[in-house]
């Protein structure tokens, strides 16, 4: 697929030109805060839920899904379930209490019974490790992917994606990035329905005949879990861990909760957002299968980036260069709005959480908020735009793996310990967080991925170094040493304690190819 | 707040249903991935031609995630959010309060 696309380039512009029309709209209702960080409070269940569902259907769902199933077979499927089983658990756990006792952002919940000030700077660490590590994955990814689709330079679309998304996020705050997150979701559904059925439509509408197709040239093996994601027991509890709580502790799917007027609404938006993630997560097994049979394994992987280019191909065998054109610019328009989305949470944290609740201890003009705002925005666009440029070639997957393994064991145990423990103190709650977020960076730089995979270090010198660092390779040490820190700190730890094989394990080592 | 505050009750079943569910969707996943992990024989039997088992709980998991939140959210709507209201509007408790 090399040589540009002039139809996945008009295609492209058409979204471009659609949304920032619906940034303008947005920015003539953008006045107040209220507005800026959660549209008003006044999106209804089902478009937050199609909006949750764009916010969480990053192009890891979408290619880097298609192409894990079309190369593993079975194995890529393990994604697919695991990054659906957080919903429910925010929706039974969190979504309710998260809207009836926060405003913009979720530290709004964890500090609510709690000093203001240190557990507030708790939970900025938190968020910004996430918003900056997934920016980052999504960034590169973006890179990566319009290199490959559009022939573009990989600088110049890191910028133009940094620039268009803080335009959204600049002048039409949350409102505009709701809309945007609510016509992505629809062309991503859509288009991957169409796809879908496209690919089907040879098999005579039965799956399990392109399923058995799919056997018949690859063995039987790729209907069967394999070796390939999944190494060890360990790993396999690792990784449900991760991508089952990590979801739970996404800053900027936590902050969509306060874009509904109550509790009864975010409740509803959350079960649209299961139906409309699990219906395309069902559809990959569909595509994955698809690109197996019909574009065949070796052209997936000789295309390049890593099996991402497995639904863009499947697009152009079934339904030609126009309908090729067509997902390469959904699959832009996923990455734009996911960074969006993510932006905004930052400059909410940055803002609502550091500047008026920290400096200036809750009193701040609206005017004066916004202003703060929308400054946090510019220098997270511009620290997503360097920083997609400096990590060019970095590994995508390991960002991803880690976003999520922070999420999953600084914000997640926080908030659920806010929400449910009424003994919970400050202290409890600092403690989870900062250290669930610095245990994860360093067990993950000790772990093998980093040092193995990435820095290259023999696999035996590695497993010298563990005898030392003892904590990631057993969690019972880890809970000898939590102990001493006595009742209050015991549950905060408690909640973080599946950090060590979360880090060391499978999580980040094979997450979808491109954030 | 005593505890034999009808507002408390509400919101105690409500937290009971919540952790019921909750554990059931841990125990389908977690069923399943150690499945994965250790059924490796298992989950590859063929139901029919091209549906290994391993697939068809795949596909399950995902359908079970729907089924619990719809157990949920009908439960919720239909009888929480009422008896909320009713129990709000007969306590003399001042108001403003949330579950």
């Amino acid at each position: 697929m090399s040589g540009s696309n002039p139809l996945a380039i008009l295609f492209f512009f058409v979204f471009i030109a659609l949304t920032l029309g619906v940034t303008y709209w947005a920015a003539k209702r953008t006045k107040t805060t209220e507005h800026f960080y959660a549209a008003g409070h006044g999106v209804t269940g089902f478009q937050n839920g199609l909006a949750l569902a764009g916010d969480y259907m990053s192009a890891a769902s979408f290619l880097g899904i298609a192409g894990l199933v079309a190369l593993n077979g079975f194995d890529g499927l393990i994604y697919s379930t695991g990054w659906l089983v957080g919903w429910p658990i925010i929706l039974f756990l969190i979504a309710e209490p998260l809207r009836n006792l926060g405003k913009y952002t979720f530290s709004d919940v964890v500090a609510y019974r709690l000093q203001q000030r240190p557990v507030r700077i708790a939970a900025v660490i938190g968020t910004m490790a996430v918003v900056l590590t997934y920016l980052i994955a999504q960034m590169v990814g973006a890179g990566t992917l319009i290199k490959l689709l559009f022939s573009l330079d990989y600088t110049l679309a890191v910028v133009i994606v940094g620039i268009v998304m803080m335009t959204y996020v600049l002048f039409g705050g949350m409102l505009a990035t709701t809309w945007v997150q609510i016509i992505k979701a629809c062309l991503l559904l859509g288009g991957a329905v169409v796809l879908a059925v496209l690919v089907l439509a040879q098999f005579g509408f039965n799956p399990t005949a392109l399923f058995a197709k799919a056997a018949e040239l690859n063995g039987k093996q790729v209907l069967e879990p394999g070796t390939k994601v999944v190494t060890g027991a360990w790993d396999a509890v690792s990784l449900g861990l991760a991508l089952m709580f990590g979801t739970a502790g996404l800053p900027h799917i936590l902050m969509r909760f306060y874009t509904v007027p109550d509790a009864k609404q975010a409740r509803i938006s959350v079960v649209w957002a299961t139906i409309w993630i699990g219906g395309f997560y069902l559809i990959t097994f569909v595509l994955g299968f698809g690109a197996m049979v019909l574009v065949g394994m070796k052209e997936v992987v000789g295309a390049g980036g890593g099996g991402n280019m497995a639904a863009p191909l499947l697009a152009n065998a079934v339904g030609g260069s126009a309908f090729f054109g067509f997902i390469c610019a959904v699959a832009f328009a996923t990455i734009l709005a996911v960074v969006a989305g993510l932006t905004l949470s930052g400059a909410a944290a940055l803002s609502h959480d550091i500047w008026v609740n920290v400096v200036k201890g809750g009193q701040a003009s609206e005017r004066e908020q916004l202003k703060v705002a929308r400054i946090a925005a510019v220098i997270l666009g511009v620290c997503a735009i360097v920083l997609g440029i400096i990590f060019q070639g970095q590994n995508i997957a390991y960002m991803v793996g880690l976003t999520f393994s922070i999420a999953a064991s600084a914000n997640f145990p926080a908030l659920v310990l806010a929400i449910f423990w009424r003994r919970f103190t400050t202290w409890g709650a600092v403690t989870a967080i900062v250290l669930g977020t610095v245990s994860t960076l360093v067990l993950l730089y000790c772990g093998p991925t980093i040092q193995v995979d990435i820095l290259k270090n023999d696999i035996a010198e590695v497993s010298k170094q563990w005898v030392v660092l003892p904590a990631q390779e057993s969690l019972p040490d880890h809970y000898d040493s939590v102990v001493s820190v006595g009742d209050r700190g015991l549950a905060a730890h408690a909640g973080t304690g599946c950090r060590g094989r979360l880090c060391r394990g499978g999580a980040p080592r094979h997450l979808g190819g491109i954030g | 707040m005593s505890t034999t505050d009808p507002v408390h009750a509400i919101a105690a079943k409500r937290w009971t249903i919540a952790l019921v569910l909750s554990v059931l969707m841990l125990a389908i996943y977690f069923g399943f991935i150690l499945l994965v992990a250790f059924g490796k024989g298992l989950l590859s039997i063929l139901l029919t031609q091209g549906l290994s088992l391993g697939i068809l709980l795949g596909a399950l998991t995902i359908v079970s995630c729907w089924i619990l939140s719809l157990i949920y959210v009908i439960w919720a709507n239909r009888s929480y959010d009422q008896a909320v209201a009713q129990a709000i509007a007969r306590t003399t408790t001042p108001a403003g309060r949330k579950p």
